[in-house]
């Protein structure tokens, strides 16, 4: 049966068909509707799944899983899998029993990370296979493929789509999914125990594992060569189909070699691939990872062939590929004069730029315009962390003075206290991201005597990846909320206080207070996402009132404040929170239902 | 057919594309769609590209290679122009989304430029106010389905019904006597 599927979804239909029996994971871009999916038909098929405090927790409870001897998944996006490493690399060593699959969602581009880094080189590092599909279909057989491999090599699987095959969709051929198979059980062995004496021994049987997975994977469909000829490109992952519409475009017949599986990169059918080239180009998006070992296996086995890609300069190591510089990158390959490009448009007007920004309505701009209208006559630097509220950095708000990773708004802002000590600090964080990793450095903060002022976001979501779960929110099932301010008291913070960023005259009055505090304050500024709640209000602008001065745009940059000839108005996106309303210096805003 | 459609985040790109590329599906057709989702949803500028009937092939259109613009916004038309192939149509709703940039007075959003050049530049170049057609069919969400209307007009190699049947079942219950009024008013603004 042919179903439209995302690759995210085929993923979670590979898994659900593989009899997965738990799936953790914690969102980020783009590897979010794998777990979006599974709870959504999970449940059903007897699959317990959560959304899991950070990445590093998603890998354990899988992990423990695995131990008795049930398939488990954990997904999360590549600097999600930064998180889980210590747990992984462990993992690795002391080996797994249920297949245990982890997806890595890679982001060349990057569109939505702070990092452009290829999972598949840290699947070489941390000594674990990888699958690297090139589309839906292809992500949803790997799916399927990685669990069996991981219970027969007893070690974690990696699969690692990247955005193109994440969040492409195509026509994807289905099974059933059939009943979960009975949990053998955990059963007690020093095997589970890792200790120096037992690493010892585990490395020598991880780096035979090696040869055994490249014997695996040589066995496998998903390298294939079709052959035209001694002239020869070798792609992997997305650049595979790009490589075969270049050449379509260009109108030439080459040999290929598609590589499903870079590492451990399988020899038998690279070789007899490379004895039949005279020449071949490697394409592959981010790192050499397949060339660099297709250089190695050339050079070890003597065959004189000519081997071009990153090293040489055809192809970068950076950004997204497509087909035109794929196409690019075959015709230097070959001395071709390219065709001219089509016949060029004029040039267009100026083009209006687009950066996202906070949604009409979202309450981080009230967060972020209160703190910067009460630190306006101090000298404050604003640190900022990973979601939505990133974009506090946009014009106009321009509130926040670094971004570096999950949870490093507080870790940065301490380092700058040391240094800085006239400078107050304020770190911005998110309720799912307070979480996540928002948790350590502020008991750091404490116990340390910091003066610094965290503001938890807490719109009630993890916004920026589609409105997840996180360990604040009760949901259903039975779940517990945990209270930021309660946790934060514990800490022993001993200026906690809550407010809503709506209500701006109440959020400037906490940060006042808040910087005024000599240790660690934390402000809580609650109020939901826009995209969670229905507006009940709206706001318009008397056209006999305004003024035209356009403080509402220029303060807030609202995206339903629209400028006219005739004064501001207020256009459907509006949510009715207010704002605008607060801060018009002549009242001209009013509610209307 | 290779159809790329451009627009703002927000404006149900993604549901448009969805609708298209299950049709096809439904048609016995291979597809392959790629999509915007993440930061960029928040008001930016956002692509899906739509490729029907492709056998082998990636889910980007190449450059200069799309059959059809589906253009929800006339500065995003302009911007993605570059996908367009030559004799390719584009369907390019008039009404802007001003950037807040612009609106700040820090970037331009010459409109009536941009829709001078797409008309000069474009052969095919069908323009029209899908907004205003969104609105009278009763939601100003709808304009995605009223862009979708008039793309039936245009040759796809599925019946119209069949997208639209499509886009409603991705949509809930009760809009969907707005969106069908939005797509039969999408394809009366295009009778070719």
């Amino acid at each position: 049966m042919a179903v439209l599927l995302m690759g995210n979804e085929a993923i979670a239909r590979g898994a659900l068909e593989a009899g997965v029996r738990v799936a953790t994971s914690y969102p980020g871009t783009p590897a979010s509707e794998i777990m979006t999916t599974l709870m959504h038909f999970g449940p059903e098929a007897g699959v317990y799944t959560e959304w899991s405090v950070n990445e590093k927790v998603a890998v354990e409870i899988a992990a423990g899983a695995s131990y008795a001897g049930a398939r488990a998944m954990a997904s999360m996006k590549q600097m999600g899998l930064n998180v889980a490493v210590d747990a992984v690399m462990s993992l690795a060593y002391i080996g797994v029993k249920g297949g245990l699959v982890l997806v890595v969602a890679d982001d060349p581009g990057p569109h939505s990370s702070q990092t452009e880094q290829d999972t598949r080189l840290f699947a070489r590092f941390a000594k674990l296979p990888v699958l690297d599909p090139s589309c839906p279909q292809e992500a949803y057989e790997m799916t399927k493929y990685a669990f069996t491999l991981s219970e027969t090599l007893n070690l974690p699987v990696i699969v690692r789509p990247t955005t193109r095959v994440s969040h492409a969709c195509q026509e994807v051929e289905v099974g059933d999914i059939p009943p979960r198979p009975p949990v053998p059980g955990f059963v007690k062995d020093p095997r589970w125990v890792i200790m120096p004496s037992l690493s010892a021994r585990q490395h020598v049987w991880l780096n035979g594992q090696q040869e055994r997975a490249r014997a695996e994977f040589a066995a496998t469909s998903f390298n294939k060569a079709h052959l035209e000829g001694p002239i020869g490109v070798i792609a992997g992952g997305p650049s595979y189909f790009y490589v075969l519409e270049a050449l379509r475009r260009l109108g030439l017949k080459l040999s290929v070699l598609k590589i499903g599986t870079p590492y451990p990169l399988p020899e038998e059918p690279v070789k007899d691939f490379l004895r039949r080239m005279e020449k071949i180009l490697v394409v592959e998006e981010q790192e050499p990872v397949i060339e660099e070992q297709v250089i190695s296996l050339a050079w070890r086995h003597h065959l004189s062939v000519e081997i071009s890609g990153k090293h040489d300069g055809l192809l970068p190591r950076e950004g997204e590929f497509n087909v035109e510089k794929v196409a690019t990158a075959i015709a230097r390959f070959l001395n071709l004069e390219q065709n001219a490009a089509a016949a060029a448009l004029p040039p267009p007007p100026p083009l209006p730029a687009r950066p996202p920004l906070f949604c009409a309505g979202c309450p981080h701009r009230g967060s972020f315009y209160a703190f910067k209208q009460a630190a306006r006559d101090l000298d404050v630097i604003f640190t900022g962390d990973i979601g939505c509220y990133t974009l506090g950095a946009a014009p106009p708000l321009k509130a926040m003075d670094t971004c570096l990773c999950m949870g490093a708004s507080l870790g940065l802002a301490q380092g700058l206290a040391r240094v800085q000590p006239g400078t107050r600090l304020v770190a911005f964080i998110g309720d799912s991201t307070f979480f996540h990793a928002g948790l350590p450095p502020l008991v750091n903060a404490v116990h340390q005597r910091v003066r610094l002022t965290v503001v938890v976001l807490d719109n009630e979501t993890t916004a920026m990846t589609g409105h997840q779960s996180h360990p604040g929110l009760a949901a259903e099932g039975g779940r517990v909320a945990v209270d930021i301010g309660r946790v934060v008291e514990a800490c022993g913070v001993e200026t906690v206080i809550t407010a809503d960023p709506m209500d701006l005259e109440a959020t400037m009055a906490a940060a006042r207070r808040a910087l005024a505090a000599e240790g660690p304050s934390v402000v809580i500024l609650r109020h939901p996402c826009p995209q969670m709640a229905k507006p009940s209000t709206r706001c318009r602008v008397n056209p006999e009132a305004c003024i035209d001065c356009r403080t509402c745009i220029n303060e807030l940059g609202c995206p339903a404040l629209v400028p006219t000839d005739h004064g501001v108005t207020i256009n459907a996106t509006c949510t009715g929170c207010g704002l605008c309303a607060q801060i018009c210096p002549t009242a001209a805003i009013e509610e209307v239902e | 057919m290779d159809i790329l459609i451009a627009g703002v985040g927000g404006q149900g790109i993604i549901l448009a594309s969805r609708a298209l590329a299950s049709a096809a599906v439904k048609a016995g057709l291979p597809v392959r769609t790629a999509e915007t989702i993440g930061m960029a949803q928040r008001e930016g500028s956002v692509v899906s590209h739509v490729r029907l009937g492709l056998a082998e092939g990636g889910p980007l259109i190449p450059l200069g290679s799309a059959d059809v613009l589906l253009a929800l916004e006339p500065a995003e038309a302009c911007r993605n122009l570059k996908y367009l192939r030559p004799g390719g149509k584009a369907l390019v709703s008039t009404s802007p989304i001003i950037p807040v940039l612009a609106a700040l007075g820090s970037t331009p959003y010459p409109l009536e430029d941009i829709l001078t050049y797409l008309r000069r530049n474009v052969p095919a170049c069908y323009s029209f106010d899908a907004l205003d057609l969104a609105v009278k069919a009763g939601s100003p969400r709808a304009l995605n389905i009223v862009m979708l209307g008039a793309l039936a007009n245009l040759g796809l190699p599925f019946p119209a019904e069949l997208l639209l049947n499509e886009a409603l079942n991705l949509l809930p219950p009760r809009v969907h006597d707005i969106n069908r009024r939005a797509f039969a008013l999408g394809r009366r603004a295009l009778e070719v």
